[in-house]
């Protein structure tokens, strides 16, 4: 881990904010949200379902899908030190850095490959549309050894295979050879893990860890398992109803909890290193982001909610070294 | 010597796989034997596909076994015909991990709780105050009567789930995956609700996860399922401080624990490769192909459950 003050930004949001417009109106996916991560940097995003975690990944390489829209912000790139904002840019100067600079890894392999063609040919289409290798021969060369990277087992066979011949952790290993492919800068796991046995998933995330070690990249990932990340990461981000809560180191996170929520969320996962008598629960469930409550959006579900909290948001506020917490008990 | 609820022999089911010439097997279940007691919680954990579903729904009987028995309170499940099977099927029933398929989604709440009365023709005087009763008893209330099920949280279906299961009165419920599909915070709810419900009715669980921390919650003792066999069972802390399996330290390694420093500091027996198919397991111990401590022995001879110390048991030729 590099000190605090050296570090370099590699991806700035700035004020964004994100809407669905469906039948049912005005899904208020994302607000004000406001986040740097640094070169180099494991950062995680946790939070439950529908808290805007996946979203907030998309939006950081311009891929929101219909019928999304990014409404205000910036998303700036620190592309060899000069800024650029992703969301300014054109289709063609996307297509540069999508895929080379920044991959993108999705929680459900099965549907990222196309069944229609090897995992090699999908491994080294990605390196020839980006020019990284000359021509397909050097390509296959070069995908058996980043597939032996990934503790793909037997590579020059599997090579050959089709996604259905393979099993849903070699998948993922497919998955995450092609966003390695290109060596990129910033890898983006949306749940890489979730969908995969725990002996697999260990295999995986450690895997993840030794290629941000060896290759400098720098990690964002996204999951709802406080335990991945405990295992994976710098900085947390925790995420409730599209609002960043709180942001701190992982050690701070799990220690000195500030936000309700995220105290909340920590006695409710059942630790499997220790015997529970009881389990607290949070009381009530997510909110619809059509109609989001008024003012702090946990304050339905928040035992210290008091007036404020119901009329007016509280802003994201330091309370520590690199600890932000959005709640009105510490915007005092 | 306490008779058990749910007494399994040599539980087998075998579902046909295709094959032209030759007949080919998915041996779901293999061969297991286990005892379930009154008032108690038994896990069962294992990865995807390793029989633990097939198993809860071989002991309620919804699908039959190849081979082997299961008692319910001394009478053979796989042998009950007409009304002993339908008595049977009021005092055992199961909870599906799938909230949003288990309710039918034209019935109101009150007609999907009433639906098991009416199969069994059990008269209540106030069928109204009957269910609000059985709402008060998992949350939710009278003014949720007459809704239907797209207008519940997941959470909420789980709910009308248990209490129309609760309507028959059971002695002992399967509970297969019923918070997978929930968001923690709402899953805290389910399993101390849960919990409650078996002290107040003296209930029996069996609860089948791939989420190890819940169980440890839930249960009082724990089985770990392998490919279709049990490989280790002990009473839940026993398990988690001394596990002997191979495969459970392995499982049990492999858990993000929700604690940054220990996971730095968690030892690392990380086993490489990915379970075998079930269609061809592998001779001999089945975890074999996998097992860093696997010897020539492992991989020609099966290995049998054997009581180690009191109440542990583990199918391992280490021991």
């Amino acid at each position: 881990m590099s000190g605090p003050q050296l570090r370099e930004p590699l991806i700035e949001v700035k004020d964004l904010y994100v809407y669905f417009y469906t039948y049912a109106g005005i899904v208020k996916a994302i607000e004000d949200m406001t986040f740097t991560i640094y070169k180099g940097e494991k950062f995680c995003m946790v939070g439950e379902t529908g808290c805007g975690k996946s979203v907030t990944s998309r939006a950081l390489a311009n891929i929101v899908p219909s019928p999304g829209r990014i409404v205000k912000g910036k998303v700036i790139y620190y592309r060899d030190g000069n800024p650029v904002n992703i969301l300014e840019l054109s289709e063609e100067q996307l297509r540069e850095i999508r895929g080379k600079e920044i991959a993108y890894i999705v929680q459900d392999p099965s549907s990222a490959l196309d069944p229609l063609y090897t995992i090699g040919y999908q491994i080294v289409e990605t390196m020839i549309d980006h020019y990284t290798v000359k021509d397909w021969k050097e390509g296959y060369k070069r995908a058996v050894e980043l597939l032996r990277e990934v503790l793909m087992p037997d590579p020059e066979q599997r090579i050959k295979n089709y996604p259905h011949e393979l099993s849903g952790g070699q998948r993922q290993r497919a998955v995450i050879s092609i966003g390695l492919s290109n060596m990129p800068r910033l890898l983006i796991a949306d749940e890489p893990t979730s969908s995969l046995d725990v002996t697999v998933q260990a295999q995986l995330l450690e895997l993840l860890r030794r290629l941000v070690r060896e290759h400098g990249l720098t990690l964002f990932l996204i999951t709802h398992d406080m335990g991945v990340v405990a295992e994976m990461c710098d900085r947390v981000a925790v995420l409730y109803a599209g609002n960043i809560v709180e942001l701190a180191p992982v050690d701070e996170i799990f220690k000195n909890p500030k936000h309700p929520y995220t105290m909340g969320l920590l006695r409710a996962v059942p630790n499997p290193q220790a015997d529970i008598e009881k389990l607290e629960p949070i009381p009530g469930t997510i909110p619809n982001l059509i109609y989001p409550p008024p003012g702090c959006r946990f304050h339905p579900r928040c035992p210290f909610a008091r007036d404020a909290c119901k009329r007016e948001k509280p802003p994201l506020v330091e309370v520590g070294p690199g600890h932000y917490v959005r709640c009105w008990l510490h915007a005092e | 010597m306490v008779e058990p609820l749910v007494h399994v022999e040599g539980l087998k089911k075998y579902f046909p796989a295709g094959g032209f010439l030759k007949k080919v097997w998915v041996k779901a279940v293999d061969g297991i034997s286990f005892d379930i007691f009154e008032g108690e919680t038994l896990g069962l954990v294992g990865e995807s596909g390793c029989g633990k579903t097939t198993t809860g729904r071989l002991i309620l009987r919804l699908i039959k076994p190849t081979a082997g028995k299961v008692l319910f309170a001394g009478k053979d499940v796989t042998k009950l015909r007409g009304k002993e099977l339908k008595a049977f099927r009021r005092e055992a029933n199961i909870v599906f991990q799938d909230p949003y398929t288990s309710l039918d989604p034209r019935q109101t709440v009150f007609n999907i709780i009433m639906e098991p009365l009416k199969t069994h023709g059990i008269q209540v005087d106030d069928p109204e105050g009957f269910v609000t009763k059985l709402l008060y008893e998992v949350g939710l209330n009278e003014t949720h009567l007459y809704r239907y099920p797209h207008e519940f949280s997941g959470g909420q279906r789980q709910r009308i789930a248990i209490a129309r299961i609760l309507a028959l009165r059971p002695k002992f419920i399967i509970l297969d995956e019923p918070t997978s599909a929930l968001d923690v915070s709402v899953q805290a709810q389910i399993l101390n609700m849960l919990k409650n419900l078996q002290k107040k009715y003296g209930l029996t669980y069996m609860f089948i996860s791939h989420n190890l921390g819940v169980v440890r919650y839930m249960s009082n003792r724990i089985a770990v399922m392998y490919l279709g066999k049990i490989v280790e069972i002990a009473p839940a802390k026993t398990l988690f401080e001394n596990p002997l399996h191979p495969y459970t330290k392995a499982l049990l390694a492999s858990i993000p624990v929700p604690d940054p420093e220990a996971a730095r500091t968690k030892p690392k027996i990380q086993i490489t490769g990915e379970p075998p198919s079930p269609i061809n397991p592998p001779p001999g111990c089945r975890f074999a192909p996998r097992c860093p401590y696997a010897k020539d022995l492992c991989r020609q001879k099966e290995p049998k459950l054997k009581e180690i110390e009191h109440n542990h048991f583990v199918a391992c030729w280490l021991y």
